[in-house]
């Protein structure tokens, strides 16, 4: 099993671990649903190191990554972060990611850890005709968030980046508690946050030195288990549940990352014509009527006919209901459309509800 | 921790016994295995169970897990404060977080129970 730098501090803090796509991770520390409330009105610290970073440079490296993603990376200045996707030629996700322009000609994507290795053969296999070097550094990184309202005044006194002047979807080089880092305006939970990169063997300095700053605030550490209680209140996709081969952009809700204007990208073709003809099937969320707790996989039913499945689906800690995911044929996507999750041998009241299920408001 | 005149389950469950009446609920051990719990499943009231059938599901926020009975009889009784308070299955395990209450059929059944210094030990097993 691999594991992270940190995988002793976690130990130590007494987490609670466990095997995650071949890595040893922290799934809860304190309780899941203290942290997760933590992020939602403090701030919370995860260990992400697992995450894939790929690195493409070269004369070519915009051309390449615009051909490999939908979103449109020519509105990358140095600094700038977008999400996007590795799409299959049938619109499909190979992954979904973040794309950073570093430098001019310099991208760096930030992968799933389950797709990290995918993703390089991946890109490696449609390099030809580029001028472009590829890099999986996923091994080099390691990866900090910290998420939550007071993370930015928690981080602030700990880097000489100005905070201040960093917008949502910004990065910037610097330093964390003296370590040298990729400091970076974004988050997989809802909140306002940061994803600190390092390549420091010492990332536990980083770790540690957040911890005891926003001690008395009252923030904590974080495992995976709340990371996806948060990120699907915020809905926010999950590869593997909610994203994958067999789903396209759009029909995931993300036709917002997809420029058909920018040119030619893999899956082009085949979204241009579902965005003409129209999609037939959509993601939707749900929230409980009655009580129960959905999981991915549960059948989902119209009247008697089972139509699909949960793709993600639990018990928000915020909401204090069980929510969820799941594709539905168009006609029944409106908002309060009835439908049924089959839980054991019930079939539970569920409706159709806009998304995301949490945003928080903006100051 | 656990107290010593309960009888306890492989399957972490515990039963207390008053007269003909036993008391079932699950352990601390399976409760902070599952961590937050957030549904309780009963049974009703009424319900004739064999021994080791499934009484119901407590469910934490990532996992769902199944409740056996560890004596056969039937429910006279259930904790329905769980509904609202599920939480009561992690703050008091073996006290205000108890589940149903069976009339027990067959006390022999208790024999294939362990002890609280045979669960203790069982524990011990587990975490090696």
């Amino acid at each position: 099993m691999k594991r992270t730098r940190l995988n002793l501090t976690h130990k130590k803090l007494g987490a609670k671990m466990i095997e995650f796509f071949d890595w040893e991770m922290p799934v809860e520390y304190s309780g899941l649903i203290q942290e997760h409330m933590a992020v939602r009105t403090k701030a919370g610290l995860f260990d992400v190191s697992h995450m894939g970073e790929i690195l493409i440079t070269g004369k070519d490296a915009l051309d390449f990554v615009q051909y490999l993603t939908p979103n449109n990376a020519a509105r990358l200045t140095p600094g700038k972060v977008q999400y996007s996707a590795l799409t299959t030629p049938e619109g499909t996700f190979v992954d979904d990611l973040l794309v950073y322009c570093l430098e001019e000609n310099i991208y760096f994507l930030v992968v799933n850890a389950s797709n990290s290795d995918k993703d390089y053969e991946w890109i490696l296999s449609h390099k030809n005709g580029f001028d472009v070097k590829v890099e999986n550094q996923s091994s080099c990184y390691s990866q900090i968030a910290f998420q939550g309202p007071l993370a930015f005044g928690i981080l602030k006194p700990l880097t000489e980046v100005n905070l201040e002047q960093m917008n949502s979807f910004t990065s910037n080089w610097g330093h964390v508690a003296g370590e040298e880092a990729l400091i970076s305006r974004t988050g997989y939970t809802g909140e306002d946050g940061f994803e600190i990169y390092t390549l420091s063997q010492n990332p536990e300095k980083i770790w540690n030195v957040i911890l005891e700053q926003g001690k008395e605030d009252g923030i904590l550490p974080v495992g995976l288990g709340a990371r996806d209680t948060l990120r699907l209140e915020a809905t926010l996709m999950l590869y593997g549940n909610d994203i994958d081969e067999t789903t396209t952009v759009l029909e995931a809700g993300l036709g917002w990352i997809v420029k058909f204007k920018k040119g030619d990208f893999l899956g082009r073709d085949v979204l241009l014509r579902q965005k003409e003809e129209g999609i037939e099937r959509k993601i939707v969320g749900f929230e409980m009527i009655e009580r129960g707790i959905p999981r991915p996989h549960y059948p989902v039913f119209i009247g008697d006919e089972k139509i699909s499945q949960v793709t993600s689906g639990t018990f928000s800690p915020y909401l204090k209901k069980g929510i969820g995911l799941t594709y539905l044929p168009i006609e029944y996507t409106e908002i309060g459309t009835m439908i049924d999750i089959g839980i054991r041998d019930k079939k539970i009241k569920t409706q159709v509800v806009p998304l995301p299920f949490y945003k928080r408001i903006k100051e | 921790m656990y107290p010593d005149n309960f009888y306890y389950t492989k399957d972490h469950e515990w039963v207390r016994i008053e007269g003909d009446k036993g008391t079932i609920g699950i352990t601390d051990f399976a409760q902070k295995q599952l961590g937050d719990v957030v549904y309780v499943e009963l049974p009703a009231v009424g319900t004739n169970l064999e021994f080791h059938q499934t009484i119901g599901v407590v469910e934490s926020v990532k996992a769902v897990s199944d409740v056996y009975s560890p004596v056969s009889g039937e429910v006279v009784a259930v904790n329905t404060e769980l509904n609202d308070s599920p939480e009561l299955l992690n703050e008091d395990p073996h006290g205000k977080g108890w589940m149903i209450q069976i009339k027990i059929r067959d006390d022999s059944e208790l024999q294939k129970l362990m002890t609280v210094e045979e669960y203790e030990k069982f524990l011990e097993g587990l975490e090696e």
